[in-house]
């Protein structure tokens, strides 16, 4: 009867999960859809008290005060985060998750070792049975290393590591290390004794720091994507080692649209995942630096403004550099005088500018700019030549022409948005250096370019009175 | 409880697979973060998970790791909730401010 209703509430949540996820897929009804997948979560979570498998006093009170900490912290910082540092605050969380997945499965072979302490002999696939036992070592191994990698992701995003090897040779250290992860996760599988547990998942943690050092700040969306994917397979896993269907369905669902997600990012950069990974951005820019011809061409913030209430038709490009001056809302304040001078303004928005997939459409939406003004790079690209201004407000390498034009640039190939076929290119930019994969930019010394320079938000609030003015 | 062995297992995460690529192939742009972040929630689900391994584990080492993975499947379910919601949020605000 109590396995029966554990049973249906797994059952209903796995439904509700698949139903939120699917709401989220329309804006519509995307919100709905978070609070549904928060009912089905509610609901697995609570019955999860009755399973028959805790027992304990001690057990209880320690799962009550766990999740009393850990989801109290959580609440509180996501609460507060601003909408800017939320990319790295998906990668913290998600690494949570890979954490406790990883965790799960130390206790598990934990559980193993001492059963074969107590029988005296075999090795933990037969303990466990060698297809809970290799998927126990997998998703540990995917999920310690979702932790740390994703630690690492969040430790850059969030400004506090800078730094691109952390050993001489950070590639050949990787193989490595990836090398002895897995024979040390064969010696778990076959073997017995606590060592090699131990050795196993402090080599798979090492691994993901080496995994994410190296990855640079351009690719930061596809990688935190990535480790979404893979957090979501080590839950699978779980679920199978568990025998609990609501994480095998929960964590592949999340598993397969991750992947799909990560390699439409993947796409979009025309960066085959296999190069973000395992060749670091920044380190192979430095063979063509010779640097662009010409000089950038200054304005000021008021003489812009006047540019753009005087233009026909205006096409904004933003990118980090407006979330992390949080301009977003000056920046629709200056679009609306526009707009009431009749002039037509429209947002381009680049796949990957920002930190994340839709980023700059999290910031725009934030502002209140309607969903109409905004278009993809698709949609946007044949129209720069009909555009008398183009704004580009802190974006860098995705409006970089060497992308079509220079072999030997390190984005060569990467789609970009055609800024440079407008009329004119006003560029807002808090200082004259490269951008966040170190590729210097022709585009800021074009003939037709004008630069502005200084905090996003700052100068949209000088724009705006200039306008007002008129 | 239930058994869920070798071919089972193997047709739920086939189709389980199938149901996120499908759900994830027609998403525009727009949501593709608050889709990472409500993904990243619902991978959240690890926390039951969690329960049930420190729920019976007995030494106290098994304990300790087992605390730790509630602890983080804890904040992984409640900071994956919370930040997509805010996000999502902001989605409904700005289309009743400007239809």
């Amino acid at each position: 009867m109590l396995t029966g209703l554990i049973q249906l509430s797994y059952f209903l949540a796995a439904v509700l999960f698949i139903v939120g996820l699917k709401g989220m897929s329309s804006p519509a009804t995307a919100r709905q859809g978070i609070i549904w997948a928060g009912v089905g979560m509610l609901v697995a979570t609570f019955i999860t008290f009755l399973h028959p498998e805790i027992h304990g006093v001690g057990n209880y009170v320690l799962i009550i005060i766990a999740i009393a900490i850990g989801g109290g912290l959580a609440w509180k910082t996501a609460q507060t985060v601003q909408m800017t540092d939320m990319p790295q605050m998906v990668a913290l969380y998600n690494g949570m998750g890979g954490g406790s997945a990883g965790a799960i499965a130390a206790v598990y072979l934990l559980e193993a070792q001492r059963r074969l302490v107590e029988a005296g002999h075999g090795a933990v696939y037969q303990q466990m049975g060698a297809d809970v036992a290799f998927l126990a070592v997998l998703g540990g191994l995917i999920g310690s290393v979702a932790f740390s990698g994703s630690l690492v992701a969040w430790a850059k995003l969030d400004g506090r590591m800078k730094r691109n090897s952390l050993v001489p040779m950070q590639q050949v250290a990787n193989i490595i290390v990836f090398a002895a992860m897995l024979l040390a996760g064969l010696w778990v599988f076959l073997g017995d004794g606590v060592f090699p547990i131990f050795l196993f998942f402090a080599l798979a943690l090492l691994f993901g720091v080496f995994l994410a050092v190296p990855i640079g700040g351009a690719d930061m969306p596809v990688v935190i994507s990535l480790f979404n994917a893979l957090t979501g397979l080590a839950v699978g896993f779980k679920g199978y080692v568990l025998g609990n269907p609501a994480l095998i369905i929960a964590g592949t669902v999340v598993g397969a649209a991750g992947m799909l997600l990560t390699h439409l990012m993947a796409k979009a950069m025309n960066r085959p995942l296999r190069n973000v990974l395992f060749s670091g951005f920044g380190t192979t820019a430095s063979a063509a630096d010779d640097g662009p011809e010409g000089e950038m061409k200054e304005v000021g913030a008021e003489d812009a403004g006047y540019m753009l209430a005087y233009a026909d038709r205006v096409v904004i490009v933003p990118g980090y550099g407006m979330a992390v001056a949080q301009a977003q809302h000056k920046i629709w304040e200056l679009v609306q005088l526009l707009q009431e001078r009749d002039v037509d303004v429209r947002f381009a928005i680049h796949p990957v500018a920002g930190r994340m997939p839709g980023h700059m459409n999290v910031l725009l939406a934030e502002a209140g700019v309607p969903y109409d003004l905004i278009f993809d790079m698709e949609e946007i690209n044949e129209e720069f030549k009909a555009t008398d201004v183009a704004v580009v407000i802190g974006a860098n390498d995705v409006v970089n022409p060497a992308a079509k034009h220079d072999e030997s640039s390190p984005i060569y190939g990467m789609p970009i948005l055609d800024v440079d076929e407008a009329e004119n290119v006003l560029v807002i930019k808090r200082g004259r250096g490269a951008g966040f994969s170190g590729v210097e930019n022709k585009l800021f010394y074009g003939e037709n370019t004008r630069m502005v320079f200084g905090d996003g938000a700052k100068v949209a609030t000088r724009m705006v009175a200039a306008v007002k003015e008129l | 409880m239930i058994e869920i062995t070798g071919f089972t297992a193997l047709y739920i995460f086939m189709l389980s697979a199938v149901a996120g690529y499908e759900v994830i192939s027609r998403v525009p742009v727009i949501l593709h973060t608050p889709l990472m972040s409500g993904s990243n929630f619902i991978h959240g689900i690890v926390v039951i998970g969690a329960m049930i391994a420190l729920g019976h584990a007995e030494t106290p080492m098994e304990q300790l790791i087992g605390f730790i993975a509630v602890l983080l499947g804890a904040g992984n379910a409640v900071g994956g909730y919370v930040v997509t919601e805010r996000m999502l949020e902001m989605f409904k605000s700005s289309k009743k401010d400007n239809a």
